[in-house]
């Protein structure tokens, strides 16, 4: 078993309350930082740690805290992204649900960081249980001289607020999550300039997601150079993966980095294998946004080398025959499992996410919805597969935000590596209608 | 004064200007078209992306090229950049289908559109459009509704530019005006219907790149390149005076603002001259405006038929000797 740095003490009873918590050792970065580092010294650690972003996009955290503008006489603003709304990941809400303190001293220590006096999380709509449960924490970490004035007689103060999104995917862009937390419509704010120079109300910020924030307080305590032996290359340390689909133990797990995909998959330490001794066919490996994978190419690359759960290993192959580790949503397809069922899903939610400010990404994302739904009941044409190609090409790169990539990539990919079942469900409309779908079709019958 | 190099004719422009108002500058077919960015209103733009251009060399520091293709109403120019919009086939191809998912819900029910003639979409759809559509799915549809007693909305025909959003925000003492719902299901609209009641409201027929907004007090009375624009000017104490009004024979038909070839208003004696409710719907009578002589259109377009021509690419050939 993988040594674990976030979830070593989820499952201790009472942890979500303060005192269990600080009986198992939290809280100690936020009195070794404020007491012996200065903020200059915890960012070099996060440099030195060589963390990269557990959001998505997977950008050196240490690199995006030293990007922070310091204009004299204005306050700076440290967010954490937990608008976690991706498709298939699900393991901030194991965070903040299990440990939400270890989500709060993360915060003190970056906030000290980075010279914050005001920081706030920014939760989805749809986790309201989980708000509840920050919520608590943040109370009870005032109540002990955690937060507010003076912190531990350093000198250092620090407000800590939580912010409910209203169940936009789009607001967990950093931009859109700046203009709703103004009280502003959730669009993406056209870029330069860059957040960290003119963020919330004007004002230098960083955004940073949940998971990133919590992984600061283990490399405050054990020194980011510790950190950094964990894991192969430029990817460093522990990551949640919140695994899911057709899999013996779905679930959200915290790996080394470098593990083998086949091994997360098959062992029983980890997923199990595939439920009901089923085969696999396909695995999305990091959130509904990366490219699908083929069943040869999950645990091989392209090359015959073994496949890890890095940012590099995932990604071998560009997007020819790789993915992405993205955020960490582990979605795993037996051999029952319907691609273009699933790429129209996929396609489904970005349309109905777009934000519809960008004419390439509200029209397309919707085109190619209206057009993978006809294919997927047995009313597409063969020129239709090359139109979804054609689509997304034009989407990608042309958008304002991410969103249209993220919208582009898993059609582009699934006609790539699935083309046959596109071009099946064409030439066998009928059966396309009437096939057995396994557990995924429960939740939506056919019409 | 920053140097920058637009489809090999070169500018020199002042410090964070963006590409497009550095194209504006040189004129003529180097401009990208602009469907969303409205210079006078401020933060627009970046929306529609057809005017995407391709930047061949970021500056003379860093002469790497972009990546991406960019919003060249939002990119300011650095000293030395080189940037390429009529001759990159790149931004003809992406500018293509720009102007297809802009028309895929679009009705194209020009022939009853009061907009036809002087609408950037026909303009576009013309330059940069397929023959046919490859659309097969069902349009979305919204019914067409009054905000106000002299403005009618037709979803149907809009782009989401957000230029009346803007200008709701901006010019009018109240927000009562905005975008609702996510992506192709998003709306222009008011909160409370008829909602829009202020002085400068009708402005948003003005800005509005197509037909979804329209003014009532005109809506099929005539196609507008049968109507004589005329520049006039009337006393008024809520705004400049300074309008053009459309007349057929001894009549005005319609009133607007005075709209430069980009469709922006004009300014004048330094300030935006946005005209007031009034002067637009009301005046309708030719002695209470002072008229001035004809007006210029001169715009590729249907509505440029009959007018006063200067021909730009005359112009654009003196620059680059070509």
């Amino acid at each position: 078993m993988g040594r674990k740095l976030l979830l070593e003490h989820a499952n201790v009873p009472g942890i979500e309350s303060f005192e269990v918590y600080r009986k198992n050792g939290g809280y100690r970065s936020v009195e070794k930082a404020l007491k012996t580092m200065s903020p200059q010294n915890v960012v070099e650690e996060v440099q030195a740690s060589g963390l990269r972003g557990r959001g998505g996009a997977g950008f050196p955290t240490g690199m995006k805290w030293s990007f922070l503008a310091k204009p004299e006489g204005v306050p700076r603003y440290l967010l954490c992204n937990a608008d976690e709304s991706e498709p298939g990941t699900f393991k901030d809400r194991y965070l903040m649900e299990k440990i939400p303190h270890l989500l709060i001293e993360g915060m003190i220590v970056s906030s000290y960081a980075l010279g914050c006096n005001q920081s706030y999380i920014y939760i989805r709509g749809e986790y309201m249980w989980v708000l509840e449960i920050v919520e608590k924490a943040i109370a009870e970490a005032y109540a002990n001289g955690f937060l507010g004035k003076n912190i531990l007689g350093s000198g250092y103060d620090l407000d800590l607020a939580i912010c409910p999104g209203g169940g936009a995917y789009i607001c967990g862009e950093e931009t859109a999550l700046i203009e709703s937390l103004e009280g502003k419509r959730g669009n993406p704010r056209i870029k330069p300039p860059f957040p960290a120079v003119k963020g919330l109300w004007g004002c230098p910020t960083v955004v940073n997601n949940v998971e990133s924030i919590a992984a600061v307080v283990p490399i405050v305590n054990d020194g980011g150079a510790e950190y950094a032996k964990i894991g192969i290359g430029k990817s460093t340390g522990t990551k949640l993966i919140s695994a899911c689909g057709n899999l013996v133990k779905p679930g959200v797990y915290e790996i080394e980095l470098g593990l083998s995909v086949e091994e997360f998959i098959y062992s029983d330490e980890w997923c199990g294998g595939i439920a009901n001794g089923k085969k696999i066919k396909a695995c999305v490996p990091g959130g509904s946004s990366v490219p699908i994978l083929p069943a040869n190419l999950i645990t091989k690359t392209a090359e015959g080398t073994d496949r890890l759960m890095t940012y590099e290993s995932l990604a071998e192959g560009g997007f020819a025959t790789g993915s992405m580790l993205g955020s960490g949503g582990f979605i795993v397809f037996d051999e029952d499992q319907c691609i273009v069922r699933n790429t129209w899903n996929f396609a489904r939610f970005y349309a109905h996410e777009s934000c519809g400010q960008c004419s390439p990404c509200r029209e397309g994302t919707g085109w190619m919805e209206k057009v993978l739904r006809r294919l997927e009941y047995g009313q597409g044409h063969m020129h239709d597969i090359d139109l979804l190609a054609e689509i997304n090409k034009k989407i990608e790169g042309n958008t304002i935000c991410p969103l249209g990539d993220a919208a582009a990539w898993p059609v582009a990919a699934a006609i790539r590596h699935f083309r046959e079942e596109f071009e099946w469900h064409v030439t066998h409309p009928d059966e396309a209608v009437k096939r057995n779908f396994g557990i995924a079709s429960n939740h939506m019958p056919l019409v | 004064m920053v140097k920058v190099i637009i489809d090999d004719i070169e500018v020199e422009v002042e410090p964070g200007t963006t590409i497009l108002n550095a194209a504006r500058q040189i004129g003529g077919d180097v401009v990208p078209p602009a469907m969303c960015y409205y210079s006078k209103l401020q933060g627009s733009g970046g929306k529609c992306r057809t005017c995407l251009v391709e930047v061949a060399a970021g500056s003379a520091a860093d002469p790497r090229p972009m990546p991406k293709l960019v919003a060249s109403c939002s990119t300011p120019v650095m000293d030395g950049m080189v940037v390429k919009n009529k001759t990159s086939e790149r931004v003809y191809d992406n500018r293509a289908a720009v102007t297809e998912f802009l028309l895929i819900n679009h009705p194209l029910d020009c022939p009853i559109c009061d907009q036809a003639g002087e609408c950037h979409l026909q303009d576009l759809g013309f330059e940069h459009g397929k023959e046919g559509t490859r659309y097969e799915e069902k349009r979305r549809t919204f019914d067409p509704i009054d905000i106000g007693d002299k403005i009618k909305l037709h979803m149907n025909r809009c782009i989401l530019c957000y230029r009346c959003v803007y200008t709701a925000n901006q010019l009018t003492d109240q927000r009562v005006h905005g975008v609702m719902h996510r992506g192709d299901h998003a709306e222009i609209s008011t909160y409370i219907e008829k909602a829009i009641d202020n002085d400068f409201s009708g402005n948003v027929i003005d800005v509005c790149p197509v037909g979804a907004l329209t003014d009532k007090t005109f809506r099929f009375k005539s196609r507008v390149w049968f109507l004589k624009p005329m520049e006039a000017s009337c006393e008024c104490t809520k705004c400049a005076g300074k309008a053009v009004v459309w007349m057929f024979g001894d009549e005005i038909y319609r009133v607007t603002g005075r709209k430069d070839k980009y469709g922006e208003i004009e300014d004048i004696d330094g300030k935006t001259a946005w005209i007031c409710n009034e002067c637009r719907f009301d005046k309708k009578d030719k002695t209470k405006w002072t008229i001035e002589g004809p007006r210029v259109i001169n715009r590729h377009s249907v509505i440029s038929q009959n007018q006063y021509l200067v021909d730009e690419r005359l112009e654009t050939k003196k620059l680059t000797g070509k």
